[in-house]
Parts: C-alpha cells; structure tokens; sequence
C-alpha cells in the first residue's frame, strides 16, 4: 500500500537495462504541494529511474512499485499513466520529422482531456506560448526536428504547461539552457506547480534550484538516494561536490 | 481516391464516441469494396484477339488510323514477351484470357448526374464525386468500367478555351489535335503494357489548355472498376499551350474480389514552353489489382512538370511516371508515396531524362511497407551528353513496420556529362521504440504514435496535395495502419 497523504511514491523501486542492474532500491514520497529535488553525478541512473517511472521499454523494474493518487502504476503503460496526470520532461526529446507541434500537442492534449478540450485549444496555446516567450512560428515546426538544445527544453515545459500534469518528472530540464532561457522555464515549471501538485527534479547542478526552490533534496549515487535532506543540501553539494564526504561507503558494501 | 469524407459506409456514431481518433469498424471492403449489380449496355467476352479489337472500334465509330493503330499495336502486345524484370512472379500469373476487355455501361455519357443510371451514381455519391464536383473542382470525369459516364466542366472554362473531355469524345470532336499528340509521347511499342492498352484503350481524359490560360483549380477524373475479372485501360493526354497552367487529379477504387482484374493507363503530358502541368493521382485500387501503368511527359523550354503520385492500394503495382526533359530550362519534379500493406506489392519509382542543357528535375520518393508488404523504388535518372548545367535531386526513404516487411531500392543514373550537379540520398527506417515512447508517454496509445509518424514520414507529400485530399489521404492511412503493432 502506498503512503496515506503521498501523491506519488516510488518504494523500493530496483531498475535493469539488460542484465544490468542500474537503480537499485530507491523509495520516494511526494505529497501535493512538494517540489523534490533529486541531485546526482553523471551516471548514477537518476534519468533510468525517472525512465522506468514513464515505462521506457529498454528499462525493466525488476523489483518494487510506483504509485500515484494511491493507485498502483508499476504496470501501465506510458500512456495510461500520462492520461492519468504522470509527465516526464524528457533529457534528451527525440525528433519526429513531419509531426508539426501544433499537431503533437492537439493529439496529446485530446488523450489527456478528451475532445471537448480541443475546443479552447487554440488559445489555451498562444496563452502558453506566451508564458514561456515562444514565438507562434515554433508550433507550425516539426516536432524537435532541428531544434536547439533551448527549444527542446522550452518545448518540454509547454507540453507539460499545456497537459497539467498532477505529477510531473523533469529529468535534467536546465542542461542546455542559457541563464535567460533557464528563468523563462522555471517560471513555467512554478507557473504549473500547485498545492495539488508534486514536482520532481533530477539534475547535476544547484543552479535551477535558485529558480525552482525544492522543499527537498535528496542526493543519487549509484543507483540509490544516499541523503535526503532540505534545500541546504543542495547548497552543501554546490560547494563540495559529490565526494567521498557524502558516501563512504564502497560501492559493493552499498549493495543488498 | 476518394476526395470526401461522408458516405453512408460511415460508422455508427456510437463507435465514433468510444474511440474518436480511431475509424475502427471501417474497412476497405465496406467503404469502397461494395460492387452495384450488372445491367450493362454491353459487355464483351473475355480474352483479348483482333475480333474483339474489330468490335471496339466498330461500336466506337473511330477513324481509320486509330482502327490501325489499334490493331497494329495488338500485334505489338502480343508479340511482346513479359518483363523479365520486376516482380516476375506476380506478373506471370496474369491470365489475359480471363479477362473482360471491354464493358460499356450506358449507351450515351450523362451531361448531368441524372442522366446516369441509378446504381452507378449512387456509387459516385457513395465515393463523393458529385459533392468535391460541388465544392472544389473545375470539372469532373468519371469513368466506370470502360466508358466515362459522366462529363462535366464549369462554364467559364469552356468559355476560355479549355478542351477537357473524355478521351473518345475528344477523337471525336478535335481529331486533328489528338491525332498530334496520340502516343507520341509513348509509343504502342514502348512496353507490353503500353501496347495492350493502345491495343484496348477506352475512356481516359483529353485536356487541351490554349495559350496563357490557367485552369486555376483542380480538374479531376476518378475510375471505378465494377465487375470481376475486369480490364481498364483508360487513355488520358493532357497538352498544356505555350505559358498554361492546369492541374489534374486522378482517383480510383474497386470493389474487392477473390478473382483478379488489370489495370494499365497510358497516360502521356506535353507541356510546351513555360507551360506548367502537376498529375496528382490517389491509387486507392482493392487489393486484388493489377496496376501496370505507363506515364510520361515530354516537358519543352522553360516548363515544369510535376508527377505527385500516390500509391495505396493494389496487388502489385508497377509505375514509374517518368519526364522527358527536351529543351532548355525546363523542370520536373516526381513526389511519390507508396504503401505496402499485407500481400502488396509496390513497384513504383520515377525516371527523368536530361536531354537539354540545364535543366532540373527533383526526384522524392517515400515508401512505408508494413505487416509483410513490399515496396520498390526504381529510379532512373540519365544525362545526355552535352546536356551542360543540369540538377539533379533524387532522395528515397522507406519506412518499415513489421519484421517480415520488406524495401527494395534500384537506382539507375547514367550521366553522360560532366558538368551536372547531382544530389542522391537513400535511407531505409524504422519507426524507432524511442519516437513511440515520446508520444505514449504524453498520452497517445501505441496504435496512435506509430500513425502519427507515418503520417509525418510522408508529410512532404501529403502538404503538397489539395487540402480535401490530404484529409483523405491521412484517412486511407489510418485504415491501413490499424493493428499495425509488431
């Protein structure tokens, strides 16, 4: 069962690729109205989790669940949970030649909403361009085809603007972003997180935290959550690096 | 084709609710694979000989050079072994003696759609013929088994000069002017299939755009095959005059049977100086088709001729509109889609030949086979000599659904000149898990996401067609998408 107040919880949650055993126990509890930071080095598996959390087909959960609003996710498929209000902000959007934005996004707003919502989709749109200074022309390319590392991160959180998840999952949504771009996206992030919403962030730096302010931080090596503590953690980190000072432990020990 | 949504095939609305995106429930067979009963002003016998070549002529009061024409070119045909090239397999199992040659449904062509019999034009209304005639074209042919049926063009076109009409009418009416251009871009000789048609021909559109005249929107033509075992062999010759502008648009559907039918067009462009001619064609047949076709323009100084072409039904097709280059400046394009389903066979492709100096041609060709279809692209692009400052484009990609799917690329170029530019890219894909888990992952079901790609996949197409039938063409799409997985 999950957790009684938890909008979204992940508990001990073990995560392959192959035979290869990458997210190794990791539990998570999100309640409405948190922002979660998960802060890890290059590597550790923190995008294989958000992953696998969506239902990545190269990733296998081997062991443990997923909840949200209580109900059981771990076998649904990606889009039964998008439907159900679960988002991930991907690291690396793949390109689909031909599939304008527009497009996309009337598609994916009609699976998360229904028909009647296609009615206020056209100013629903230019209101979130808007939010996030993106000019009209981008809706009418093709979907991350050709874009700047910027666009596709800007294109991420109009989706998740425009699909209101409950729960969203941002996987590394500032690489790639000028300092600029970095505030215009993270108004758009706080701009859609709510008192009815959870927030987790995964990235390697304390910068888009100055910007979206977690309630907490938890820190990913190797495949696990090694510290959990509040957005001091995040500043500790920014200053000493992800050291020996954080996990002593030797990696084998860490193992179950 | 078929260039309007709404017919009484349509689901019931309750299946519309449940599952908006999808048209689950409709199925070619029931949308376009009905058939009307027979009550035919004439129908031959089957098999193919010079007595029923006599016959045709005779009935259609034809001139003698056509009557010899005919006759020769029978000889022609069947003197001609089978291409030796292709898929052989599939064309040697044509029984050309079980075919029908010749049916002609009405006596007289309708002027109205009042004039034609009940059944046939509660199948043209079925397809949507008489409401695209309404809304978006300049005018309508519509040919049934082996005789257009019904004819018409707006006024003022008439009025400006424009000669479109069926292509017996036009022998009739204008001799001179066919006899002019009549298989002068393909010779009976040219293959076995050009020559049975020259031998049979019946029906087809004959345009004539004066000088300086644009037809400004679309004229359109749509074939439908009726009976079983039948063989259509329409003949279409479109001249467009110094500086005209005019654009065609061919459909065609059939009922679905167990038994084979064939069709093989010769269709043939002239598009003199500055002259600009596009020939979009939807190929909508059942999959119990033959579809051997031959299509060539000759395109003269500074004109520019585009072959848009759409391949989705058939059993096998072998179609490579192909452009004739003559004199300087001028340009073709070939855009072509093809879609291998289940038991297809696609051959399709394109040829351009280079016989002036600069000159440029675009070639693009999309195929998407899935579920065990095949799907040919067989290009040939030549160079003459002396044929200085040419471009040349050509890019293939084919898309693959399925494992036991299957492309094939055969591209010819033989560039006789050095001073060319030339440009060739190839690419065979796969709908990527990477691409499926993006769109599922903001809400679209499986099913859902691959159509989504595909109908990106041929988009450089499909926003070159008339909006109407983009629409349709997406649609006839998604028919053949659905179950796609694995």
């Amino acid at each position: 069962m999950s957790t009684k107040d938890a909008l979204f919880e992940i508990e001990d949650l073990h995560v392959s690729i192959g035979d290869k055993e990458i997210v190794r126990g990791v539990s998570l509890v999100v309640r409405a109205g948190e922002k979660h930071a998960i802060m890890g080095p290059n590597g550790s598996g923190k995008s294989t989790l958000t992953n696998a959390v969506m239902g990545h087909p190269s990733t296998t959960i081997t062991r443990g669940r997923a909840w949200l609003n209580g109900e059981d996710l771990t076998s649904l498929e990606p889009h039964e949970k998008a439907r159900k209000g679960l988002f991930l902000a991907f690291q690396y959007p793949v390109a689909v030649p031909g599939v304008t934005v527009a497009n996309f996004l009337r598609s994916a707003v009609k699976a998360r909403f229904g028909e009647d919502r296609l009615k206020t989709f056209r100013q629903d749109l230019k209101a979130r361009l808007r939010d996030l200074e993106i000019d009209e022309s981008f809706v009418t390319r093709y979907l991350n085809e050709g874009f700047s590392g910027g666009e596709k991160k800007r294109l991420e959180i109009l989706q998740m603007a425009m699909l209101e998840p409950r729960m969203a999952l941002l996987d590394e949504t500032d690489s790639g972003l000028d300092i600029d771009a970095l505030k215009v996206v993270s108004e758009g992030v706080n701009r859609h997180s709510g008192p009815q919403t959870g927030l987790v962030l995964v990235t390697h730096y304390q910068r888009i935290l100055n910007y979206i302010r977690p309630d907490f931080v938890h820190v990913f090596m190797s495949g696990r959550i090694v510290r959990s503590g509040g957005f001091e953690l995040a500043l500790e980190l920014d200053k000493k690096g992800y050291g020996d000072w954080i996990a002593p432990a030797p990696l084998a020990a860490a193992s179950n | 084709m078929e260039p309007l949504k709404h017919s009484p095939g349509a689901p019931p609305a309750a299946d519309v609710k449940t599952k908006p995106e999808l048209h689950i429930g409709e199925d070619y067979a029931s949308r376009y694979g009905f058939h009307d009963a027979e009550a035919y002003f004439h129908k031959g016998r089957k098999g193919i000989d010079h007595e029923v070549v006599e016959m045709m002529t005779r009935m259609k009061k034809e001139p003698e050079w056509m009557r010899r024409f005919r006759h020769e070119s029978l000889d022609v045909f069947l003197s001609k072994p089978m291409p030796r090239w292709g898929d052989t397999e599939l064309l040697n199992s044509i029984n050309f003696d079980d075919i029908y040659y010749y049916v002609k449904p009405m006596a007289e062509q309708g002027k109205s759609w009042d004039d034609v019999p009940e059944n046939i034009k509660n199948t043209f209304e079925r397809l949507g013929i008489p409401e695209a005639e309404r809304k978006f074209l300049a005018g309508v042919s519509a040919q049934y088994e082996s005789e257009v049926v019904y004819h018409s063009m707006r006024d003022d076109l008439k009025k400006k000069g424009i000669i479109f009409l069926d292509m017996d009418t036009a022998l009739r009416e204008h001799p001179e002017i066919v006899q002019k251009y009549f298989a002068t871009v393909i010779p009976a000789a040219d293959n076995k299939f050009a020559a049975l048609n020259s031998a049979v021909w019946s029906g087809g559109s004959f345009i004539y755009v004066p000088p300086g005249v644009d037809v400004g929107i679309p004229l359109q033509a749509y074939f439908r095959i009726n009976t079983e075992n039948m063989g259509q062999f329409e003949r279409t010759l479109i001249i467009a005059d110094k500086g005209s502008r005019v654009h065609y648009i061919e459909g065609c559907t059939a009922p679905v049977y167990s038994t084979n039918s064939l069709h093989s067009a010769v269709v043939e462009l002239v598009a003199l100086e500055h002259a600009y001619i596009r020939y979009t064609t939807i190929q909508n047949w059942s999959n119990n088709i033959f579809n051997l076709v031959t299509k060539r323009a000759a395109a003269y100084r500074n004109s520019t001729v585009e072959w848009v072409d759409g391949n989705i039904g058939s059993k096998l097709t072998m179609k490579f509109p192909c452009i004739y280059l003559l004199e300087e400046g001028a340009k073709g394009e070939i855009l072509s889609v093809a879609f291998a389903g289940k038991g297809q066979h696609q051959d399709a492709g394109a040829k351009v030949i280079h016989a002036a100096p600069r000159t440029t041609s675009r070639i693009t060709s999309k195929s998407i086979s899935k579920s065990g279809g095949r799907a040919s692209y067989r290009g040939m692009v030549k160079v003459y000599p002396k044929a200085t400052d040419c471009k040349v484009s050509v890019e293939c990609d084919a898309l693959l659904i399925g494992k036991d799917s299957r492309s094939d690329t055969y591209p010819t170029m033989e560039i006789a000149e050095d001073n060319v530019q030339i440009e060739h890219e190839a690419r065979v894909s796969k709908v990527s898990e990477e691409q499926i888990f993006y769109l599922m992952s903001r809400g679209l079901t499986e099913d859902e996401a691959r159509l989504l790609i595909v109908n990106g996949f041929i988009e450089p197409f499909t926003k070159e067609l008339p909006m109407e039938y983009a629409v349709e063409l997406n649609r006839l799409i998604e028919l053949e998408m659905e179950g796609s997985v694995g």
